[in-house]
């Protein structure tokens, strides 16, 4: 099979304008994966399906992932002249990251046998509304798993033709897999201590027994 | 009702050619004038298994839509998993699958060692290898049993299954102490060896096998009620199965070559020749037979390999059970369950607890065609159907 | 009458009972359970009912999968919160007098879901529970002695006076209010007529 970059020149060429990346992944079985825009992603995935080098033409996961807001700091090898003497010195610089949701799709294929190839869309913010492309008129087996996605993240998917809640309610307003997400507060006082359920109950257990 | 309602009817334009979906509801001509009913079948009902719910609108007799309803047991595996440490997550996996918690282990267990790159010992391989077929072997049978009771035949097959099902859950108990949560693999290997004798009783179980199958054969096999009740029953065409992500034994009886076990290589798989049976139809009957097949398959591996078990540790020494924080990064770790294909997959972002943590479930992928499956047939149909594509809830909604 | 004359009878093969004793023997040695499974204590419910464990030596293998025949609910699996409703529903459909077993740490206080924003914390903040069984799954020799408690319980009730059985006291009520599913939590979170938080002896 050829490498993720090959792929992603072929697949430049095959729709064109669509901006593509490789994410580096650091892990041991460096799965590397494909992110794509938002715009181009249907014409993406329809040249990983198609192509007959690759045949991707089972789409076996699809995923949310939440990013919130982060700060990240990463260490900069910086020139500076300390005492006259120019030296190298370590700066921890910092950046601010937006936070944004992910759509993560792996790919495999059945009649070459080979994969995964990794696709990734992402959104521009956390914000409502947060939309990407549905890749289930590509492959039938997003169907369940994007309206999971809708229902746990709150990803709407373009073109999606069934996107309502699968997992939950239909009338639950909160998407609980997000990492803000506040659960409801149901936990009445209960004498099994259990650290964080615990510190729960807490603020339920009548307040003559807090002072003893 | 409970608030759900039932969506308008949805052209879903596959460009994988306008596939039997379409077809079949021009066929049946859908959305023509008449009475139609709308049943709400679960979530407790006696032939759905667990608390699964199909919405089903019906002209007469005939499924004209079917919608499955979820969320029923969802407990919310995911949410839990991100919270706690890697090992915590190990007995969750247990009940996500809750007939075959040994292979739901294994297949977390090979997600996170795909992360953190550690490495099996020999002896813990062959263990992980004999515990899954063995798995499997029971899984299979009870699912016979459950499709007979599905079809009226009322108690006999399925307490035979659950008979034979006992003597495997013995062993089950004497290598992991649990009968179903087993809670058994660790990264890098097993949590401890097996118990003296255990092989001896391992060895007894997969050589008396074989004639309770032979028995269920000739009682089920050829049974003219079954093959009139299952042959031509909810068909499913390999384009759509590979199209709609089936794996397993469904995508097997629709006649695509594809088992992880031959695909991926993982474990010592590749030690031990097997066939992998594949059906013409892809009709229930199809996979009633493969999943008949499979059992004898599994029991072929698992004869050489309970003799060639080698001496030796059951855990990668290196694996750290208390403060493991894998590096930065993700990892996809797959293998085949008997229900198809379950896959983790697992971001780190360094600390001890997974940032993110996903089930890929193979019961709910390989529902996605149900209502594909059923349109045109009978509600009785519709139930068997149902009850060959093999669900457990536990995995459906997690 | 006292036991002495009792036995003397009995051994004569004249049987004397109080028309209580008859009553409740009756309906112990055959409780009929909804065949109705949540989750993996289903699967044990099932195993108990099977070839080894034989649950039809207490009378109780007759697994009606309609409410309105079944005199006992297993409530065998962890409840969400999406399926709360419907086992109040359940269990208001069936007839009088009926019982509950909480089977498995899931049904009595969200076991190892406890944590799950979906779980119900305890079926019995809905629906009164007769007999708890811990486990995770029970085995089906634990679902058994649930059963022998059970029918120890049956066995204990009074006919008549102030302490009689719940079915014959029309005081009490026999159907629970059915929680709504809300925005973001049930409606309500519980029944307080029905349980109240624990009481802490320190």
């Amino acid at each position: 099979m050829e490498t993720l970059e090959q792929t992603l020149a072929r697949a430049a060429v095959a729709a064109p304008g669509a901006q593509l990346s490789v994410v580096k992944n650091d892990s041991p079985c460096a799965q590397h994966s494909l992110l794509v825009d938002v715009e181009h992603a249907y014409a993406v995935a329809k040249f990983l399906r198609d192509d007959p080098q690759l045949r991707l033409d089972y789409c076996s996961n699809v995923t949310g992932v939440d990013f919130l807001d982060a700060e990240l700091s990463e260490k900069v090898k910086v020139k500076k002249v300390v005492d006259g003497v120019e030296k190298e010195v370590e700066e921890v610089k910092k950046t601010k990251r937006a936070g944004y949701l992910e759509a993560v799709y792996h790919l495999y294929s059945m009649a070459l046998k080979h994969g995964p190839v990794i696709l990734r869309q992402r959104t521009p913010g956390r914000a409502d509304p947060v939309k990407v492309t549905s890749l289930t008129p590509l492959w039938r087996s997003c169907e369940f798993q994007e309206r999971e996605v809708f229902d746990l993240y709150g990803v709407l998917f373009d073109g999606h033709p069934d996107l309502r809640r699968i997992l939950m309610w239909d009338g639950f307003k909160d998407y609980p897999m997000r990492k803000d997400y506040a659960e409801p507060d149901d936990y009445e006082y209960e004498p099994t201590p259990h650290d964080e359920v615990l510190e729960k109950a807490k603020a339920h257990l009548p307040k003559a027994e807090v002072k003893a | 009702m409970d608030g759900t309602q039932f969506m308008t009817f949805h052209d879903l334009a596959y460009d994988a050619g306008k596939t039997d979906f379409q077809r079949k509801a021009e066929v049946i001509g859908v959305g023509r004038e008449g009475e139609l009913l709308e049943v709400a079948m679960g979530p407790q009902h006696p032939s759905t298994h667990g608390v699964f719910r199909m919405d089903v609108v019906l002209d007469g007799e005939t499924v004209v839509k079917l919608k499955p309803v979820f969320g029923y047991l969802h407990r919310n595996h995911e949410k839990i998993a991100e919270n706690t440490s890697y090992l915590g997550s190990m007995p969750y996996t247990d009940r996500l699958d809750y007939f075959c918690s040994l292979t739901n282990n294994w297949a977390y267990a090979l997600a996170v060692e795909k992360l953190a790159g550690l490495q099996v010992p020999e002896r813990a391989e062959y263990i992980r290898l004999i515990t899954a077929e063995l798995t499997r072997v029971l899984n299979h049978t009870c699912l016979a049993g459950f499709l007979l009771q599905d079809m009226g035949a009322l108690g006999t097959p399925l307490m035979y299954a659950f008979r034979e099902r006992e003597k495997i859950l013995d062993l089950f108990e004497s290598l992991t102490g649990a009968r179903m949560m087993c809670n058994y693999m660790r990264f890098g290997g097993c949590r401890c060896d097996l118990p003296a004798g255990w092989l001896a009783e391992a060895r007894k179980v997969v050589a008396e096998y074989p004639k309770f199958l032979d028995e269920f054969d000739a009682l089920l096999s050829g049974n003219e009620i079954l093959m009139a009740r299952t042959q031509g029953v909810g068909k499913l065409s390999a384009e759509l199965a590979i199209n709609a992500g089936i794996t397993g034994p469904m995508l097997r009886a629709s006649g695509v070559d594809y088992d992880l076990r031959k695909v991926d290589n993982y474990g010592i798989y590749s030690r031990y020749p097997f066939r992998v049976p594949l059906g013409d139809h892809g009709d229930v009957y199809d996979r009633y037979m493969i999943r008949m097949l499979e059992m004898r398959e599994s029991l072929k591996i698992l004869e050489p390999a309970l003799k060639d078990i080698p001496e030796g540790p059951v855990v990668d020494p290196k694996a750290k059970l208390r403060g493991f924080r894998p590096k930065p990064g993700e990892a996809y770790g797959r293998i085949e369950t008997p229900k198809g294909e379950l896959g983790f997959y697992l971001i780190s972002d360094g600390s001890p607890n997974p940032y993110r943590y996903r089930v890929r479930p193979p019961s709910l992928i390989n529902l996605t065609i149900l209502e594909d499956m059923c349109l045109g047939q009978t509600v009785a149909d519709a139930v068997i159907t149902l009850g060959s594509v093999d669900i457990v809830l536990g995995e459906v909604d997690r | 009458m006292d036991d002495g004359l009792r036995n003397e009878l009995s051994k004569q093969g004249v049987v004397v009972v109080k028309l209580e004793e008859l009553y409740n023997w009756g309906r112990k040695n055959s409780v009929w359970p909804l065949s109705f499974g949540l989750a993996c204590c289903a699967i044990e419910m099932m195993a108990a009912s099977m070839a080894r464990y034989d649950l039809a030596r207490f009378g109780a293998e007759v697994f009606r999968p309609s409410p309105r025949q079944a005199d006992l609910m297993i409530v065998a699996g962890t409840v969400t919160k999406k399926m709360a409703p419907q086992v109040v529903r359940l269990y208001n459909q069936m007839p009088e007098p009926k019982y509950v077993i909480a089977m498995g740490a899931c049904a009595i206080s969200g076991g190892p879901f406890k944590q799950g924003y979906n779980v119900l914390k305890g079926i019995d903040r809905y629906i009164p529970v007769d007999v708890h069984i811990p486990g995770c799954p029970p085995r089906p020799e634990a679902l058994i002695h649930a059963f022998m408690t059970l029918q120890r319980k049956i066995d204990a009730q009074k006919l008549t006076g102030p302490d009689r059985a719940r079915h014959l006291n029309a005081d009490l009520p026999s159907e629970f209010p059915v929680p709504l599913f809300g925005e973001h939590d049930l409606v309500p979170s519980k029944n307080p007529n029905v349980w109240r938080p624990a009481v802490v002896v320190r």
